[in-house]
């Protein structure tokens, strides 16, 4: 499967990621308006975090082991067969977080009206997510994994 | 004898789930057979209290899709109660009279809810346990066929509280009875469960502590009244008793299975005795901090003991890293997850501490030797995983242990060795 890199060591903390991350996600699809219309309604999916000089972005790593499907008492967490991607189906997700109790990378988060859980869905329809496809300083890129 | 299956599974929720998946990652076609006493395709269990409160209907119930069991190549007997298990024979026997043979059988009966035996009066019309999809339907008719306004919950628990909660949704006014000082004492510590106690009342819902049901009151077989050990009397026209679960094993009582307070169970998920595994509430397995065996009566552990066990069964190599109490519970409208030990157990814990009682946050983190061992979040549960995959990790924080109760709290701020392999995607598990 394929999956996001992280090289930390490239990372300038812009945070194109997340803006290009909201946008894919928005309903507009339209940098000015989903920011001006849509910004509180979507959490990215990509996330930067930094400390002092230093940031990397941070994606749902999208685990082999995945602990949060593990965890999902309803079932909506799944591994999507063709892809691979751990993706959280909505119409089956109460919000009991159970996934972001037990995911260590802290990498799902509470949807923007906090019922259901919200997380990176891997842009399984772009050829490369957009997260990659925007870095600037390709301190995310999509490798091939065996 | 009917069959012989190679795999037979005795239990149809996460822990027979999660063990069919085991099997199937490395056997793709050894016959699975799998039995369960209700009759409902795999449900979700902790759903049961939102089906009553209205919150998902009966489609959304399904654990796994309509086809699961056709498409994992398994031989359902739903609606088919186990009796006996006669380990040398290699069988098992239904209610109905029948044996089923096996070369590797799993047992994944889950728990028994309890009812008191020194309470008297529990067998009026209209007191409940809570456990099973059969148990939401028979509460909800209840209600609808006897207008019932009010109820009493016995129990703080987690069970209790979801209880409290669907009955909220329902406008029924609720009493919860609670024995220890404080609600949800078994995962949270007092200024947690305190917080939660706080929320609940100022929805209506009345808290009484340190007391319990001492007689269920009836008139004509219905239940009226909970009489309190405290002396008071609640008016109410619904018990649901919800003091926890016992493990299910009666069906291997009188075995050589070993039984503690559930079944014994290796890191591979094994009983004491050949070909026999148990995995899920009904099985005692080591605990991750205290390396003693434990019976922890929670979701993700029930999955991950009945895949370790699937795999085994199937002839694989794996390993039950430990079982770790914790929890997520909204309360009302505030989110909680408690993980770990959350109360320190001697002087030689450390605890860190952030708290707003007015914005109903409040964050926990306890250490011992260096190293996290349990946290409590209240409110704000962003990033919480973070803190459990440490716990896991038994990764020595001391160099860094000031930033964890900070909210900015990251990856970031870890070790870099640890961080790449979160971050690697491979899984964090040894
Ligand atoms: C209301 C409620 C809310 C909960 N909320 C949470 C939560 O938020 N988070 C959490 O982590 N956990 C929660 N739990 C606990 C969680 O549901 C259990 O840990 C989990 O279901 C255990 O799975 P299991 O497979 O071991 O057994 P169970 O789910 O108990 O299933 C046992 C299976 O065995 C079958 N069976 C039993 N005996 C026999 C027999 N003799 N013959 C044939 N079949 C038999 C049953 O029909 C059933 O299919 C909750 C539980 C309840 C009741």
């Amino acid at each position: 499967m394929k999956r996001i890199i992280i090289h930390e060591e490239y990372c300038i903390g812009c945070g194109l990621c997340e803006v290009h991350c909201i946008v894919k996600h928005s309903r507009t699809g339209k940098i000015i308006r989903a920011f001006k219309e849509e910004r509180d309604q979507i959490v990215p999916g990509v996330q930067v975090e930094r400390d002092g000089y230093e940031s990397f972005a941070l994606q749902c790593r999208h685990c082999d082991d995945a602990v949060c499907i593990e965890a999902c008492m309803t079932g909506a967490m799944h591994r999507d067969p063709e892809t691979g991607a751990v993706l959280c189906d909505t119409d089956r997700c109460v919000g009991c977080w159970m996934c972001i109790m037990v995911c260590p990378a802290g990498a799902i988060q509470q949807g923007a009206d906090g019922t259901v859980a919200s997380k990176c869905d891997a842009c399984t329809d772009e050829e490369i997510p957009v997260c990659v496809a925007n870095c600037p300083n390709e301190a995310l890129v999509l490798e091939d994994e065996e | 004898m009917k069959s012989k299956s190679k795999y037979l599974i005795i239990g149809n929720s996460v822990a027979a789930v999660a063990a069919v998946s085991g099997i199937r990652q490395i056997d793709e076609s050894g016959e699975i057979t799998l039995v369960s006493r209700e009759p409902h395709h795999t449900y979700s269990r902790p759903l049961i209290t939102y089906l009553l409160g209205g919150k998902v209907t009966e489609e959304q119930m399904a654990y796994r899709p309509a086809d699961w069991y056709e498409k994992s190549n398994v031989n359902a007997l739903l609606g088919t109660e186990i009796t006996r298990v006669n380990p040398d024979e290699h069988t098992v026997e239904t209610a109905d009279g029948e044996t089923l043979g096996y070369e590797k059988l799993l047992i994944a009966t889950g728990g028994t809810p309890i009812v008191p035996g020194n309470v008297a009066g529990t067998d009026a019309a209209g007191v409940f346990t809570f456990t099973t999809w059969d148990d939401a339907k028979a509460i909800e008719a209840y209600i609808a066929e006897h207008g019932v306004e009010s109820a009493v919950v016995v129990g703080g628990g987690l069970i209790g509280l979801k209880s409290v909660e669907a009955l909220i949704e329902l406008g029924i006014q609720t009493t919860v009875v609670e024995l220890a000082e404080t609600m949800l004492s078994a995962s949270f510590d007092r200024t947690a469960s305190e917080l939660a106690q706080r929320r609940l009342a100022e929805e209506g819902v009345q808290v009484r502590t340190s007391t319990t049901t001492e007689e269920i009151l009836a008139q004509e077989g219905r239940v009226v009244a909970a009489k309190l050990t405290d002396g008071e009397t609640i008016p109410c026209g619904l018990v649901i008793f919800a003091i926890g679960v016992l493990p299910a094993t009666e069906i291997v009582e009188g075995t050589d299975i070993e039984i503690d307070r559930g079944i014994v169970v290796d890191d591979r998920m094994r009983t004491s005795v050949e070909d026999v595994y148990a995995a899920g509430d009904v099985a005692q397995a080591r605990e991750l901090i205290c390396g003693e065996k434990r019976c922890i009566a929670i979701f993700p552990n029930a999955f991950r003991q009945g895949d370790v066990a699937g795999r085994n069964m199937a002839g694989g190599d794996a390993s039950f890293e430990g079982g770790l109490v914790m929890n997520s519970v909204t309360v009302v409208d505030v989110p909680t997850i408690s993980v770990g030990v959350t109360e320190p157990l001697d002087d030689s814990y450390e605890t860190m501490v952030q708290l707003d009682e007015d914005a109903y946050t409040y964050r926990k983190i306890v250490l011992h030797d260096g190293r996290i061992v349990g946290a409590v979040f209240v409110g704000d549960i962003e990033r919480a995983g973070i803190i459990t995959g440490l716990i896991r990790e038994g990764l020595d924080v001391s160099n860094f242990r000031d930033m964890l109760i900070s909210r900015d709290f990251g990856l970031i701020q870890l070790p870099t060795e640890y961080r790449r392999r979160v971050i690697s995607g491979t899984g964090t598990r040894a």
